[in-house]
Parts: C-alpha cells; structure tokens; sequence
C-alpha cells in the first residue's frame, strides 16, 4: 500500500479566507465605484474607469511592485497601518487580501457599471418621482434589478481572488504556514517534487473554479420571469 | 393648476440636429393634450415638469408652489414636486408585485392609512385579483391601470401622461379612455397628456395645445382647433384635410362669393374678408365633405378632373385618392369603381376655407 501523499491544507484555507475577505471589501469598494461611473458626470470618469480596470491588464509584477512601494514599511501608508496595528502589512496575509482586493475589484465594477447602466432609466425616473430619496431608490429598485448580475460578479470576483499568484507572491511573499496561498503551494509543490500533492490541490482549485463559474452562469440567467431576460 | 414658460435649448451635434423648446402655458383642471408629432419636444415638456430635465430659463408654477424658476435658481427635486407620471411603458417595477408597486408609492402617506389606501386603489382600478402577480404576468391594460394607480396614490396635484394610448389595440384603447374619465370624474386631478394621435386628442382633450418644433403654434378646444387650424402646419399636423395650394381672382362681399384658381380649374367659394384678389393661399376641405363621380364628358360647375390613383378601404369608409393630392371619403357602402381611372371631384363651395 502507498502511503497517501502528505498535503498540508493551511494554504487551501488561508485561500478560501483571504478570497472571502477580499470579496466583500471588493464588494462594497466595488458597488460604490461602479455605481459612481454609471450614474455621475464629472471630469476625468474615463480615466478613472481606465485606472480601475488596469489591474486586469497590467502584468502581476508591475502591479505588486508598485503595492510594495505603496505599502511598504517606508511608505506613508505602510506607516500608517504600523501604526494602526502594530506590524508591518506586507508579507503577511492582509497583504495577500490587498493583493486579491486588487485582482478582483476591477472585474466587479466592469460587470456591476454594466448592470447599472442596463437598468432602463424609466424605473429610476418613476421611483424619484414617487418620493424616494436617492438612497431609497437604490435600494428598493436599483439594486434588486441588477441583483443577479451583481451575485454573479461577486462570484467571479471570489473565482479570480482564489487564483492570485504573482502580486500576492511579491506584497505577502511565500512563508508556508502565514502567506502561503493555495497558488504558490502548487508551485511550491511542483518544485520541490511533491507531484501528488499537486494534484490533488489542482484539482480541488478546477472543481472549486468550477462550481463558481457554474453558478455565476445561472445566476445570470433568467431574471423576472421569461420576457425580461436583458435585465 | 399649473403655469408653464419653459425654454430649452440643444446644441447641435455631429449625429443630431439641434432643438429647441420654448413654451408658455397653462392647464386647468380637466384634461390638456399637448398635441404634436415626435420630436416636437411633447415629452421634453412633462420631463421639464417632473423636473427629469432642467431647463435653461423660465418659470413652472403648479398651483401656487414654484417648481422650478431659472432666474431664482429653483429646481426642486423631482421627488418633492407631487407630479404623477404615467410613463410611456408604464415603468411598473418589475422585480415588484402590483401591491409592491403602490405600496412604493403610498410610503410617503402615514403609516396607518397606507395599507387602507393601497386597497382601495387596488379595487378602484379593478386590479384587485391580479394584485400578486409581477408586471410581466399582466395584460397591457392592467399595466396601464397599475401604472395610473400608482401615480394617484401620493395624491399628486397634477398628472402627467406620456403619450398612454401607444401601443394599445382597439378594445384596450376604450377601456383606458374610460378609466381616464372616470379619473377625472374621481379624482379631479388635473391631467397633461401627450400624444400625436388625432382620435386620443378628440376622445380625452377639453383644451389641447398644438406644439411644433418645440413651439406652441395654436390652442383651444379641439373642436376649435379641428374647426379652424391656426396655419398650415396645424392643418397638415392634424392630418385630417385635404389642403391645395390655390390662388384668389375675385372677391364679392355682397354676393359672398369668391373664385379661387388651382391648377388650370376654377372653383366658387365664398366670401373670404381680410384677403386679397391675387393671395396664394391655401384650401383646405375634410375628405368627407367632397364627391366624387367617374367622369362623364365635361366638368360641370365646381368639379375638378382627377385621376384615380388607389383606393384605401377604412373601416367605415372608403378612401379615394386622386391625383393633385386630392382625397375623398365615401361612405364603404358606395358602389365601387375601382376599374374607372378618370374622375371629377365635386368641391362643395359653402364648405371651403382657406389659410
């Protein structure tokens, strides 16, 4: 009988962690953001719509260097937080949320500045003339209008924070037992020889990708009653 | 009560033509039509009411609130401007139920009449049993009393219609003319309608105001109207005459008598006061109000050879239309003639008016 190969979990855990953290920050960051762009006329929009989304295209390194010049322990805002919380934020799995934070907001306010904007402006037009406040109308029709579209970029924003590799590598670093994230045990793994151990980490990530992609498909399918699927 | 001077203005733009609106008004109790083709600035005005769009200048007074005033820098919010808006796809919140939807609408009343209100609106538009349903699980017309419902439930001090008949077939189109009525009779909330439908203008309107290129070109009763357009445009905005371009040779007062010259024919007419022999004016005549015969040897007195060109059969009646953009309704009984090309119309001469 083989013995069974010897996987360490705390990196799939931390993972799941960080990603459910950095969602819900992405969330709120992100509906703000999204929210502002589709719904405000003010100078330079474009280019910040162009500065939200350029995380997606920027290579992961480009991207963590300038998060640890940002951050640092140097940095103002590194400082700060040392401040705060009595420790350094980079190289510890705050840092890795920061990281997916960055990964994963852009494609929320890219989905959620879409459903907004496909909100057809007669139901916001009805709602303030019938006495809501701006807040209400959010709430009470805007937000369960595009509700489905925003639950299935939550669920691809949470899919893309599991994945992150690079600039989680470069602002958290690869301390097996703090930082180490599910994506750099795999390489980890795969270096040091550890092919079964891989493999079955690999395969938990497609199944878990999977399952979330599966969903966000559904979810965006079908809201209201047949007749108004381009809601 | 509400009093109207709203100017606006757009600039052209490489993929649109400018426009501009500029407007005085006023509308009673009963119901305005704002009357007037697409893009004559109809719904730009009851957005400028709503206060959707800020106008450039003026003054909107609806009874004795300020709703909006350019120089004073007003422009309340449209939230507190207690306009119902029945929008032109109804706007029921879909991710509501009918319920929901009033419900949404009466938050601003006190807690405690709320649900009391909500009910009685309910079954005041008969929309009782379908309460639960959302809005795609309803007929056109229980949306559109939905929609009506919702906007009188904050007891609004006017109502603003856009263009509510569009889209309605037949049967629907009654059933809504009633409930407007019975609106108007229930409620007396003053409403603002748009449309460009000349029967909608006719079945609702007590004063209808006739807007053209962001203009308001004439107003009165629509029979007023209908009876005497103010110009051409109007005339041609209503789409209901037949209008030839025609030019005067003689005036008699005393026998009130006139000839008018169109094309190489001459026709009597009557006495026309304020014009000139020599005047390029244009006549205008209902279809309904010629004849029309095949030809048979010559013209006799007031007939004008024309060529058939189609025949459009109407409900109740059928349409001729001829060459020189002359037409005539007959009642679809007549005989038809449809093989026969060469024809005389008759010109009534009692009946001719010009502009």
């Amino acid at each position: 009988m083989h013995p069974g190969p010897v996987i360490d979990w705390f990196p799939l855990w931390l993972s799941l962690r960080v990603a459910a953290i950095s969602t819900a920050l992405a969330l709120v960051i992100g509906l703000w953001l999204a929210w502002t762009l589709a719904n405000r006329t003010f100078r330079g929009k474009e280019v910040l719509d162009a500065a939200v989304t350029l995380p997606l295209v920027l290579p992961p390194t480009v991207l963590g260097y300038y998060l640890l010049v940002l951050l640092g322990r140097t940095s103002p805002i590194g400082e700060l937080y040392q401040f705060l919380f009595g420790g350094p934020l980079v190289f510890t799995w705050q840092a890795a949320v920061v990281a997916s934070l960055f990964h994963s907001t852009p494609l929320l306010v890219k989905s959620a500045r879409a459903a907004f904007e496909s909100v057809d402006r007669s139901y916001e037009r009805a709602a303030r003339n019938l006495g809501a406040t701006e807040l209400r109308l959010f709430w009470r029709v805007t937000l369960p209008l595009v509700r489905r579209s925003i639950l299935a970029a939550t669920a691809l924003a949470f899919a893309r924070s599991l994945g992150d590799f690079g600039v989680t590598l470069m602002i958290a670093g690869n301390i097996p037992g703090r930082t180490q994230t599910v994506s750099i045990a795999i390489y980890d793994a795969v270096e040091g020889d550890n092919g079964a151990a891989a493999r079955v980490m690999v395969l938990i990530v497609s199944a878990l990708a999977l399952a979330i992609l599966t969903l966000a498909n559904r979810l965006t399918s079908n809201p209201f009653g047949p007749r108004q699927t381009a809601l | 009560m509400i009093q109207a001077r709203i100017r606006k203005q757009y600039a052209a733009m490489p993929d649109s033509a400018g426009f501009s609106l500029d407007l005085e008004f006023a509308a009673a109790s009963g119901v305005t039509v704002l009357f007037g083709s697409s893009g004559a600035g109809k719904t730009l005005t009851l957005d400028s009411i709503a206060g959707f769009v800020r106008p450039d200048e003026g003054r909107i007074l609806l009874d004795d609130q300020i709703l909006f005033d350019g120089a004073a820098g007003v422009h309340l919010a449209p939230r507190s401007r207690q306009c119902g808006y029945v929008f032109q796809n109804y706007a029921l919140f879909p991710h509501m139920t009918l319920r929901q939807n009033l419900e949404f609408a009466a938050e601003r009343a006190p807690r405690l009449g709320r649900h009391r209100k909500v009910t009685e609106m309910l079954e005041k538009f008969h929309i009782t049993e379908v309460a639960g349903r959302h809005p795609y699980q309803l007929s056109g017309g229980q949306k559109q009393r939905c929609s009506i419902a919702r906007a009188l439930i904050g007891a609004p001090r006017v109502l603003l219609l856009d263009e509510p008949g569009r889209g309605l077939d037949a049967p629907l189109r009654a059933e809504f003319y009633a409930v407007l009525r019975q609106v108007r009779q229930d409620f007396g909330t003053p409403m603002l309608l748009v449309t460009h439908d000349t029967e909608e203008c006719f079945a609702l309107a007590d004063e209808m105001i006739v807007l053209r290129d962001g203009r308001a070109v004439q107003s009165g009763s629509p029979r007023k109207v209908f009876e005497q357009p103010a110009n051409v445009d109007v005339a041609r905005l209503l789409g209901l005459y037949n209008l030839l371009p025609v030019e005067i040779r003689s005036l008699d007062p005393g026998r009130n008598a006139s000839r008018l010259r169109f094309q190489d024919f001459e026709l009597a007419g009557p006495y026309f006061p304020g014009r000139l022999i020599g005047d390029q004016v244009w006549l205008f005549v209902r279809p309904d109000q010629l004849s029309a015969a095949p030809r048979n040897g010559r013209p006799a007195f007031n007939q004008i050879p024309a060529t058939l060109l189609r025949t459009v059969e109407k409900p109740e009646r059928l349409r001729l239309e001829f060459s020189g953009d002359i037409a005539v309704e007959v009642p679809a009984s007549s005989e038809n003639y449809s093989g026969v090309k060469e024809w005389v119309v008759e010109f009534p001469s009692r009946d001719l008016r010009i502009l």
